[in-house]
């Protein structure tokens, strides 16, 4: 169905990031991003290697541009008019704004999960799962069934809806709700997983299960999350990167951030100094 | 700051004109929306009062009648209304939608603006205008009024306004679906058609009976193109009747007999009229809650 791009096992090279890097495969690599909204420039020469199979967070003040960031990696900010950017961006050696990448396949492979959940309102929570599937042209009713069932399990859901999947999704409580979202995306079976900002709508408790989520999300595929919760990135995160208007300040270990960061401005932000 | 109490300053307010200019105020907002009611009262009571003497089985069986013979009916109108309403909504609802679905999903800001000029301006359009192109455009090189000029006609009428309530509706339906949907890596056409139309179907349904209540009395669109019929409608090449033109037909004849039934018919287009309008109303009424 979805042709196959050759996954490129980049190695880490850069010595000056060697501790980030620690030869894991990289997903995503970022290059010199820039990003304009028209006039105004969103991101500055942002260049970032986002490790595979981990869960990446991206942290800092609201308007600094980690949602926009974010959206680059599926190129979905193209959707916003007026937008434009320069630089690369590489998802496994593959340059994702090469002229002749389709972003529609693109984003079968890169998944994205949004702020607000956004189940379809016409949609069973069975329809909602396979609505990716279907629409791609999938057909048979055994990969169909048990794609749904594995990518509820995954989002923790099966339990709650396995005995009403014929009801609206919409009918769900906001957390569930946003793990039907979360399991509407991993049905694509991505190889990345961008949340932004996942839990902001939800309470602690439906927090807790998206937080615990993501450690089994990571053994399918690469989470980037976007939160402006630093408790959030510090429970569930295995690197983080820190922003601040518009350009990359650090990005490291998620340990080493918070606890011993190289730059002032991560520490600032980090011990509540500003932001 | 002032110093004055609450109580005093309160004492100083006229309290007597104030109360009458809130008095004048409320009445006439009042008076003006009993004034909306009253006219729709009036037709209704006066077409029940006319008509529904004349209304009879025979009515809806039967084709018309000479003068004297009691015998006649409005069948053949009846039904012709409704061919040429099916006809009016095969014509015009798909390019209403679909022109909709280009507003609301694809048209960028200037090209827009120009089709909702457009489309205003075709919705000002008099209908006994469309009549006469319709005329010159199908009537005259098919040599003869049809019910297939006539569906255009009307068709041609909706256009506008299922555009214009298509866009409406498809706009409110939220973005975030759409991203939803882009984010899965869904074809825009997809997206369109199996998301968002699917998401406001109901508003659109109810774009094309609303449209399809507006122009199923009008008259003039008919006048040179389905022209009527004393008789059942043969072919789509062939005149129709329908309610609107037996209605004048019969109005502005000598005949007593003719008159009553004038106001049958009226009475029985106004039922239906009456009747989408409620379904209309019921199906919003599901879609909120």
């Amino acid at each position: 169905m979805v042709p196959k791009i050759m996954k490129d096992e980049v190695a880490a090279v850069n010595n000056e990031e060697e501790n980030v890097q620690e030869a894991a495969t990289v997903s995503l690599d970022v290059n010199d991003l820039c990003l304009w909204y028209g006039k105004h420039q969103a991101l500055y020469d942002v260049s970032i290697k986002i490790p595979a199979n981990k869960s990446t967070a991206i942290i800092g003040p609201s308007g600094c541009g980690k949602s926009t960031l974010l959206r680059t990696f599926n190129r979905m900010h193209e959707v916003s008019p007026g937008a434009r950017m320069s630089g690369k961006v590489h998802l496994f050696g593959e340059d994702l704004y090469s002229p002749e990448i389709d972003p529609t396949i693109l984003r079968r492979r890169v998944g994205m999960v949004f702020q607000k959940s956004n189940p379809f309102p016409t949609m069973t929570i069975r329809e909602n799962v396979l609505v990716g599937l279907r629409l791609n042209g999938v057909r048979d009713k055994k990969i169909l069934n048990e794609r749904l069932e594995s990518c509820l399990r995954m989002a923790a859901l099966w339990d709650e809806v396995k005995d009403h999947l014929d009801r609206p999704g919409t009918g769900l409580s906001g957390g569930q709700q946003q793990r039907l979202c979360i399991a509407r995306a991993m049905a694509m079976e991505p190889e990345v997983l961008l949340m932004d900002e996942p839990c902001s709508a939800l309470d602690p408790i439906a927090t807790m299960k998206i937080e615990e989520l993501i450690t089994t999300l990571k053994t399918k595929c690469t989470v980037v999350i976007v939160t402006h919760n630093m408790q959030q990135a510090g429970r569930c995160s295995d690197f983080t990167a820190f922003m601040y208007l518009g350009k990359l300040v650090e990005f490291d270990r998620t340990e080493k951030i918070f606890t011993n960061p190289d730059k002032q401005q991560t520490e600032d932000y980090i011990t509540g100094r500003f932001g | 700051m002032s110093t004055t109490s609450l109580l005093a300053s309160s004492r100083q307010n006229n309290h007597l004109w104030r109360k009458i200019k809130n008095w004048l105020m409320v009445s006439s907002s009042i008076g003006s929306a009993l004034l909306v009611i009253l006219p729709l009262g009036l037709v209704l009571f006066y077409l029940v009062y006319k008509g529904a003497a004349a209304i009879n089985l025979g009515f809806f069986t039967n084709v018309p009648a000479p003068p004297g013979d009691t015998d006649g009916g409005m069948a053949n109108a009846i039904v012709g209304s409704f061919l040429l309403l099916g006809m009016a909504v095969l014509v015009g609802a798909p390019m209403g939608i679909l022109g909709g679905i280009y507003l609301s999903e694809y048209g960028n800001e200037k090209l827009n603006g120009a089709i909702r000029f457009c489309a205003d301006v075709l919705n000002g359009v008099p209908s006994i205008v469309w009549s006469i192109i319709v005329y010159e455009v199908l009537v005259v090189p098919m040599r003869g009024y049809s019910l297939l000029s006539g569906g255009i006609a009307l068709g041609l009428m909706m256009i506008p306004l299922v555009l214009r309530t298509t866009e409406e509706v498809l706009v409110l339906v939220p973005n975030s679906y759409r991203e939803a949907a882009l984010a899965l890596g869904i074809a825009r056409w997809q997206i369109i058609v199996k998301i968002v139309v699917a998401t406001a179907y109901k508003g659109i349904i109810t774009a094309v009976l609303v449209a399809g209540a507006r122009i199923a009395g009008e008259t003039a669109p008919l006048l040179f193109t389905a022209f009527g019929n004393l008789n059942w409608c043969t072919g789509l090449n062939q005149p129709v009747a329908a309610l609107p033109l037996q209605i004048y037909a019969y109005a502005i004849s000598a005949y007593e007999d003719w008159h009553r039934q004038a106001w049958a018919g009226a009475l029985v287009l106004i039922g239906f009229v009456f009747i989408i309008n409620i379904s209309v109303r019921f199906m919003t009424r599901e879609r909120k809650a």
